[in-house]
């Protein structure tokens, strides 16, 4: 019961708000290059289907692209770091520093550095540094957080350091790693994105650059389509990360158990 | 010290002098002169904080000592060691975990399975091989973290207040397996408890500790039944001894 409900009530209200916006467009006769109706963004989405499908191939490419180098990335340095605090002290500030800095400034500058010829390597980097530093501060703590009698018991049986770091310390930092999964897939596509924008039309061909184009032409519907592509392209993210979450975790964790009870 | 233990056995851990300072200046204990003999109930018997889980680590050789010298006179032992927490992994299964050190020493892997198995029958875990931790209560967990420090075989068991966290049944069942485990085995066991019963109920042998820095204060030998169960709790030398060891406690913190 109370699962039909979860999926259940927020579906109907999302209907009844379609519905009502549908009703005060025809209404009120608002124009569609102020609001249009939900009928009329489903027609822009039929209409474009194949060039919208293939900009959503490409920001999805982009941004699962930066997603992998981060996750990849943030743990390989939260690993250097946790086996040398030489090492993470020369580097944190450094990622701090990428990580507080706002990319949309840092854009123009990857932009001319890599080349617009290779549009799509320059936005894997822009997103790539909005996404890495959950995954690598995150990481860190997560390692660090490994218990201290475990890693007593690890030495006492003669483990070596990476017998400790594989066996026990990134088990212990996983559940920390999926957390900052989730926030940094999010993240990675609000960079790809961005990076679009900076970038500009006539150069990159994701979603964001849909939305430039229909923004200047004054086609609304179509800029909603490719806005709700975007949403869905989202949710899906967080949704499969969401489900490798549970997977690796539900067994285990107390997270898993709190659900249950 | 009790000189008739090095006359009429083999000691199997000596400490001379041993003192431990932390970088930050605290004294943690010492110096402690203390020599066990194989197959003896130690008990180190303190308040909390009187650095007798320091004193611990150091035995084990996870600390390395400020000062003396910890020496196994034989060939140093196999060495388990059991926490205060179960301090398991939690996303291991009881087996996972207890055949933790015999992997981590490079045994083969069936064997390792069959020995981490047998251990967790002995505690009385058969049936619950894989179940994780968080579906097993507390006195369960430590079980699995017992059955974990046999699986490797040890001489020598370090034990760091392993019961404290337990309610009363659960710890009393606990103690008279612990015993049942350690005639068996024939193992030397040092036991580090802020409890007077819990010592006298289950040592050979009570090292009393001071206040921090921790030195030994008393070191009582006791005659309990090597069979003793339940009913030797409420016999009047069960009394007596614990009444010597109480005292000796209260004298140690005046």
């Amino acid at each position: 019961m109370n699962a039909v409900l979860k999926y259940a009530l927020p579906s109907i209200l999302g209907i009844a708000v379609l519905a009502i916006w549908e009703y005060l467009v025809r209404h009120f006769d608002i124009p569609p290059f102020v609001l249009p109706a939900p009928s009329a963004i489903g027609g822009a989405l039929a209409e474009n289907f194949t060039s919208l499908m293939a900009s959503l191939w490409t920001t999805l490419r982009v941004t699962l692209e930066a997603f992998a180098l981060a996750v990849a990335g943030g743990v390989a340095l939260a690993v250097l770091f946790s086996q040398s605090k030489a090492i993470e002290n020369a580097l944190y500030p450094y990622a701090v520093v990428l990580q507080v800095t706002p990319v949309v400034a840092i854009a123009p500058l990857i932009l001319i550095w890599v080349g617009f010829e290779r549009i799509n390597l320059a936005l894997v980097i822009i997103a790539f540094i909005v996404a890495f530093f959950p995954i690598l501060s995150n990481t860190t703590l997560g390692i660090r957080s490994t218990d201290h009698n475990l890693i007593d018991l690890f030495r006492l049986y003669g483990a070596s350091r990476w017998q400790i770091l594989r066996r026990l310390q990134l088990p212990s930092a996983l559940p920390y790693l999926l957390g900052a999964m989730k926030i940094s897939g999010g993240l990675a596509l609000i960079g790809a994105v961005v990076a679009e924008f900076v970038a500009g039309s006539g150069t990159a061909s994701g979603l964001a650059w849909h939305i430039v184009e229909a923004g200047n032409r004054l086609e609304i519907a179509k800029m909603f389509a490719a806005l709700g592509l975007l949403a869905a392209l989202g949710i899906a993210i967080f949704s499969a990360l969401s489900l490798l979450e549970w997977g690796l975790l539900h067994r285990w964790h107390e997270s898993a158990l709190k659900k249950q009870g | 010290m009790c000189t008739k233990w090095r006359v009429f056995m083999t000691a199997l851990l000596s400490l001379s002098h041993v003192t431990k300072t932390f970088d930050n200046g605290t004294e943690a204990f010492g110096p402690v002169d203390l020599e066990v003999a194989e197959k003896d109930f130690v008990s180190l018997l303190g308040p909390s904080g009187c650095g007798k889980s320091t004193a611990l680590r150091v035995m084990a050789g996870l600390l390395i000592p400020t000062g003396g010298a910890v020496k196994f006179p034989q060939a140093r032992p196999e060495v388990g060691l059991v926490f205060q927490e179960p301090t398991l992994m939690p996303w291991a299964t009881a087996l996972g975990n207890a055949r933790l050190p015999l992997e981590l020493k490079g045994a083969a892997r069936r064997e390792a399975e069959a020995r981490a198995q047998a251990a967790l029958v002995r505690v009385g875990l058969a049936g619950f091989e894989n179940a994780y931790p968080r579906e097993l209560s507390g006195g369960m967990k430590m079980r699995v973290s017992i059955a974990r420090a046999l699986a490797a075989a040890p001489r020598l068991l370090l034990m760091d207040e392993p019961f404290a966290a337990l309610d009363e049944p659960t710890r009393q069942s606990l103690n008279d397996d612990l015993l049942t485990l350690w005639r068996e085995d024939g193992l030397t066991v040092i036991f580090v408890t802020h409890s007077v019963f819990e010592s006298t109920y289950l040592s050979t042998r009570v090292v009393v500790m001071t206040p921090r820095p921790g030195r030994i204060a008393a070191d009582i030998a006791l005659e309990s039944p090597p069979d003793r169960g339940e009913a030797y709790r409420l016999t009047p030398e069960f009394s007596a001894a614990a009444a010597k060891v109480s005292k000796a406690l209260g004298d140690a913190h005046r």
